[in-house]
């Protein structure tokens, strides 16, 4: 009987790959991409002007992206940081490593945290007060006492790049579970479900969309903090890469670290939001019906 | 199966009241109810929006308490002096006004929800029963498709048969089809009707739709404005299985004519009384 179901049968083979396929030649037909890059244009050709052609007066000192792009793409660059030097990798490699490991830390600790705190009333009486007095600390104010706290210099920068992520990704998995409708617990018990089915068919799914906009944040943060926690202890890393190049006066290298961030940052997110997709086929399907039931 | 079941799900509601907030200044919602919910049958509780329609359901289902008086299904106690809450459970099966399928699980894996969860039957079997029931009510098809991706009437109907899957005894109604448009709702009302004809299961059905009532009920309670209590307990003897031609008959426009005052009055001082609509 099974076999004879083919005409509604064919949505369950749109997997999220297809859609992102589908949504990038849909993007390619509209205007949007031609106007992104007119934009980037009008950026990059005011830079070059003010910069190079015009020198205003602020803009004098500050290297002109023609200077960038030849010392990125140089195979002997003057300033010794180019897509053709090893060690230029090691630095993001470096930087990589750590975001990978303080946003599985504070995945690891923060969804489970995050479901407890929305599941049970009793346990955030006790934690969530402590948890909101801590969060508005800066990560940066942390700085000392991790350095007091953790040996070398690689774990206090790997437990500040956590904590900022840690907020964010506990907060709103916390969001999350209490988000979900009411009647989709009530309906999961009056079926029969006990408390840990409800939760694991109920609650963590319920609260799946808002976690994964929490690990998005969580992952974004984790850059801002890292390279704050670069320019403050380690001897690899972008984020030490700018500002020793600060220091030593190589000022297009600043440019070429700060770029490679932006790209690595995006590749990070998108590749969180792609794991969301493919772990909510549900959601995805109903966005690509235009639904935002 | 259909046979048996025709006489079970009696729920008998003795002098139940329910008072929100703290003794005294709280709000009455629901004022010492006393009526039978025939098994077998279909009971539509007719009343303004507000009233405290819910609030009854909520005690039968078990998700409120009573503040006082006692609810029975089949002679046996769900709530009443001792034990003010009812235990939620699958011999009463709501569904929602706004629909509670899971929409992170697909059509069949939330129709097989309810018989996996109370380990009734392995994993197979009860994916079988599910296609079966789905194929039964007409929705073949789109089993392996997510709630969100089908019409809410489709979904509601969905909901039903998950519903009806283990059996209970009673299904309790919330108003169900009050987010559909009103062509929808008159495909549903039938399709309703079909599957009350073939399980027998005895159904609470809320609403504020006088005409949905009349046509669905065997017998319809019409609740006063909130505090809610029954104004007036009608049976209707329009013979089962009923279908839209019903609608224009002259017993039917009776059973209109001899409850729309009694209705309107009340919406009325629910108006007056400047009930927000819930």
């Amino acid at each position: 009987m099974s076999e004879s179901e083919l005409a509604v049968d064919m949505a369950p083979n749109v997997t999220s790959w297809a859609l992102t396929r589908h949504r990038f030649s849909e993007w390619l037909k509209s205007p949007r991409p031609y106007l992104m890059l007119i934009g980037f244009a009008g950026f990059l050709g005011f830079w070059y002007l003010s910069v190079e052609v015009w020198k205003l007066p602020r803009f004098a000192e500050m290297p002109g992206p023609t200077q960038v792009l030849r010392e990125w793409f140089s195979p002997d660059p003057t300033y010794g940081l180019s897509v053709f030097v090893e060690e230029y990798y090691l630095h993001i490699w470096v930087s990589t490593r750590r975001i990978a490991i303080a946003f599985f830390l504070a995945t690891a600790i923060g969804v489970p945290l995050g479901l407890l705190l929305g599941w049970s009333v009793r346990f955030k009486q006790y934690v969530f007060p402590v948890f909101e007095f801590l969060r508005p600390v800066p990560p940066l104010a942390w700085v000392p006492l991790a350095i007091v706290m953790f040996q070398g210099s690689e774990t206090p920068v790997i437990f500040l790049t956590f904590l900022a992520s840690f907020y964010a990704t506990a907060l709103n998995t916390m969001l999350g579970v209490e988000s979900i409708d009411v009647s989709y617990i009530r309906a999961a018990s009056c079926l029969g479900a006990k408390r840990w089915q409800v939760f694991r068919h109920v609650i963590v799914p319920g609260a799946l969309p808002f976690i994964f906009t929490g690990l998005q944040i969580s992952v974004g943060v984790a850059w801002f903090s890292l390279v704050a926690g670069e320019m403050v202890s380690g001897q690899y890393g972008l984020g030490y890469v700018i500002n020793t190049s600060y220091t030593m006066v190589r000022y297009p290298t600043i440019v070429i670290g700060m770029v490679t961030l932006g790209i690595v940052g995006y590749v990070t997110s998108a590749a969180i939001r792609f794991l969301g997709n493919s772990m909510m086929q549900w959601r995805v399907r109903e966005l690509a019906l235009g639904g935002d039931r | 199966m259909p046979r048996e079941a025709a006489r079970k799900g009696g729920v008998r509601i003795l002098d139940a009241v329910k008072m929100y907030g703290a003794e005294g200044s709280g709000v009455l919602a629901v004022d010492h109810c006393t009526f039978d919910v025939p098994a077998g049958e279909i009971t539509v509780v007719v009343g303004p929006s507000g009233c405290g329609k819910t609030t009854l359901l909520n005690a039968i289902a078990g998700f409120h308490s009573l503040s006082s008086g006692s609810i029975y299904l089949d002679e046996e106690m769900l709530c009443g002096p001792g034990r003010l809450k009812a235990a939620p459970g699958p011999d009463r099966i709501v569904v929602f006004q706004n629909g509670a399928l899971f929409p992170w699980k697909t059509n069949i894996d939330n129709v097989a929800f309810g018989p996996i969860m109370q380990g009734l039957m392995r994993r197979r079997h009860a994916y079988e029963k599910a296609r079966q029931m789905m194929a039964d009510a007409g929705l073949r098809g789109i089993e392996n498709n997510y709630p969100g991706e089908i019409s809410s009437g489709v979904r509601r109907r969905v909901e039903i048969v998950r519903a009806l899957m283990t059996d209970p005894k009673i299904l309790l109604l919330d108003e169900p089809y009050r987010a559909l448009d009103s062509l929808t709702k008159s495909v549903m009302h039938e399709a309703l009707l079909e599957i009350f004809y073939r399980n027998r299961v005895t159904i609470f059905f809320i609403t504020h739709d006088l005409e949905e009532a009349i046509f669905l009920g065997h017998r319809v309670v019409i609740m006063t404005t909130r505090p809610c209590r029954p104004k007036k307990i009608l049976d209707i003897d329009i013979p089962h299985p009923r279908d839209y031609s019903v609608l224009t008959t002259r017993r039917f426009r009776e059973f209109m004519d001899e409850t729309a005052a009694a209705v309107h009055e009340e919406a009325i001082k629910a108006f007056d009384a400047g009930e927000k609509e819930r």
